[in-house]
């Protein structure tokens, strides 16, 4: 095992990996902008390097400044998080070139999962079942017409190397197609410097699962069982749980079978090693690849409390050529657990607020588990994503986990910005959320104030 | 009329120049903050005035981004 990790990543993930690593006994090095010289991630490292100015692309995107704080301090080893640079493989190949460890998998398999439309061939050709689409990108107005008449409206438009929920349209028409065309095929440009998009079936009211991978580079490969994160809004997650109310209680074991034995095939395919998440959307018994993330998902924590796996302590292991001792058959879950993204955001309307923390106090008590990436006092800029906290909550079963998540909620203290936690109030007390009857379109009609 | 920003964040991209007409609802400008696009859209038919931002400023919630004449 490496001796000391850098930590190229902010807020709460940079907080949490550091103290996964302190207790493994590393010398953990954290990177800031001047955003975030305050931070609690910052104050808890041993060291701290400062990287430049508030922007991302000055900061946690800036290649150069990371790998210069890394040699200037022995990191021996830099852990990327989720977001920024954890999905760039000329990172990766960087760090390798300075003779640094990557906490992530082999570059050449980030190269394979980034490219959309790459990623999309090769989950198909391993027997995945993808979404129904264009095979590759369409470059212009007309193929992506030909493309829609053979998919069928209505169809998601969406800009290849995207993510996150930017770059991406509906349109249930040739008339609407060609405005979302457009709107994407600029996004494209200006985020990723080409003028590719790519097609798909549009579904109404799938629900979102996606199944944790974990793999050594002994070519032991594991499947950490599923999570759902169906709560959306913006295409970006709001609420996450482990396992998916679409298996509880053991309902649709051949559905989850064929769906973890997909997972294990596309991250075959993609000669996956590290942690990743195979993404799926589920619609009236039928599964369909949308993506492998080759990263640590935000969400990692509920399938932590629910295995007992410990997810980034594996990163670290694995990283260091350790190899996986885990076998499939340890791989059970107890219990239920539930995520809420505490955001920085309108909770009506879901617009950004970043502002001062004048109050922050997190709830404590049995089962509640709160990653923070803020402290009272703080200032939440418009810089970064609205993340400021993770609430997670477990419980023996889902009815447990969401009972004491709406204690938690009510004791949540938070003033001086808006925040989304009277949301999340509204989620756990709407009947359908707590039936398990979810789905990705879920916020645009339940949970209302 | 002033059309303020309605969050604060930075100038992403401003979609229209001096002297256009626009109908409501037209984008006039793309604010960018954390990590989310917000169109400021116009509330009522008029035309451009004056624009009082320009790409990557930083603007407060209530900031003038644009003024429109009837």
């Amino acid at each position: 095992m490496f001796r000391s990790l850098l930590i190229a990543n902010r807020g709460e993930i940079a907080r949490r990996i550091g103290t996964v690593a302190r207790s493994m006994g590393l010398r953990t090095i954290a990177v800031y902008s001047d955003a975030d010289a305050e931070a609690p991630f910052v104050r808890e490292a041993d060291q701290a390097v400062r990287l430049g100015p508030p922007p991302p692309k000055d900061s946690y995107l800036n290649l150069e400044a990371l790998i210069r704080a890394a040699k200037e301090t022995g990191a021996e080893a830099v852990h990327p998080g989720y977001g920024f640079v954890s999905e760039n493989a000329e990172f990766a190949r960087a760090c390798t070139e300075a003779g640094i460890v990557f906490v992530g998998p082999p570059p050449e398999s980030m190269g394979r999962m980034k490219d959309k439309a790459q990623a999309r061939a090769l989950a198909a050709g391993a027997g995945v079942p993808v979404v129904p689409g264009s095979d590759g990108v369409v470059g212009d107005l007309r193929a992506a017409s030909e493309a829609a008449e053979r998919i069928g409206f209505p169809v998601l438009v969406k800009a290849a190397g995207g993510g996150g929920g930017i770059g991406m349209a509906v349109a249930g028409s040739q008339a609407e197609l060609e405005k979302a065309f457009r709107a994407c095929a600029d996004r494209a440009r200006a985020a990723f410097g080409r003028d590719a998009v790519y097609l798909e079936r549009y579904f109404p009211a799938p629900r979102h699962i996606e199944v944790q991978i974990l793999g050594d580079t002994q070519d032991n490969l594991l499947q950490v069982l599923e999570r759902e994160c169906s709560i959306q809004r913006r295409h970006q997650k709001v609420v996450e749980e482990a396992g998916s109310p679409l298996f509880l209680e053991g309902k649709n074991p051949e559905l989850l079978r064929r769906m973890t034995d997909a997972a294990l095939a596309a991250a075959r395919a993609f000669g996956y090693a590290n942690a990743g998440t195979v993404e799926f959307l589920v619609s009236d018994g039928e599964f369909f690849f949308i993506e492998m993330n080759a990263r640590l998902q935000v969400e990692h924590p509920v399938t932590e409390l629910t295995t007992g796996v410990d997810l980034i302590g594996w990163q670290l292991r694995i990283a260091a050529g350790e190899r996986l001792t885990l076998k499939q058959e340890d791989i059970q879950r107890r219990g239920h657990a539930l995520e809420f993204r505490i955001y920085a955001e309108d909770p009506v309307r879901f617009l950004p607020s970043p502002g001062p923390l004048n109050v922050f106090r997190p709830p404590e008590g049995e089962g509640i588990r709160v990653d923070a990436g803020y402290a009272e006092g703080g200032m939440v800029t418009p810089y970064y994503d609205p993340l400021l906290a993770k609430l997670i909550v477990s419980g023996k079963s889902r009815a447990e986990a969401i009972q004491r998540s709406e204690d938690a909620l009510q004791r949540f203290d938070i003033q001086g910005l808006k925040n989304n936690v009277p949301l999340h109030l509204r989620i756990v007390r709407d009947r359908a959320f707590q039936d398990g009857a979810l789905d990705t379109h879920f916020l645009e009609h339940h949970a209302k104030p | 009329m002033d059309v303020p920003a309605h969050i604060t964040g930075t100038v992403w991209k401003v979609e229209v120049s001096v002297g256009q007409k626009v109908a409501a609802g037209d984008v006039l400008v793309i604010l960018e903050s954390m990590k989310m696009e917000m169109p400021v859209e116009a509330p009522e038919a008029g035309t451009v005035k004056e624009i009082r931002c320009q790409p990557s400023q930083p603007v407060n919630e209530g900031d003038v981004l644009v003024v429109l004449a009837p």
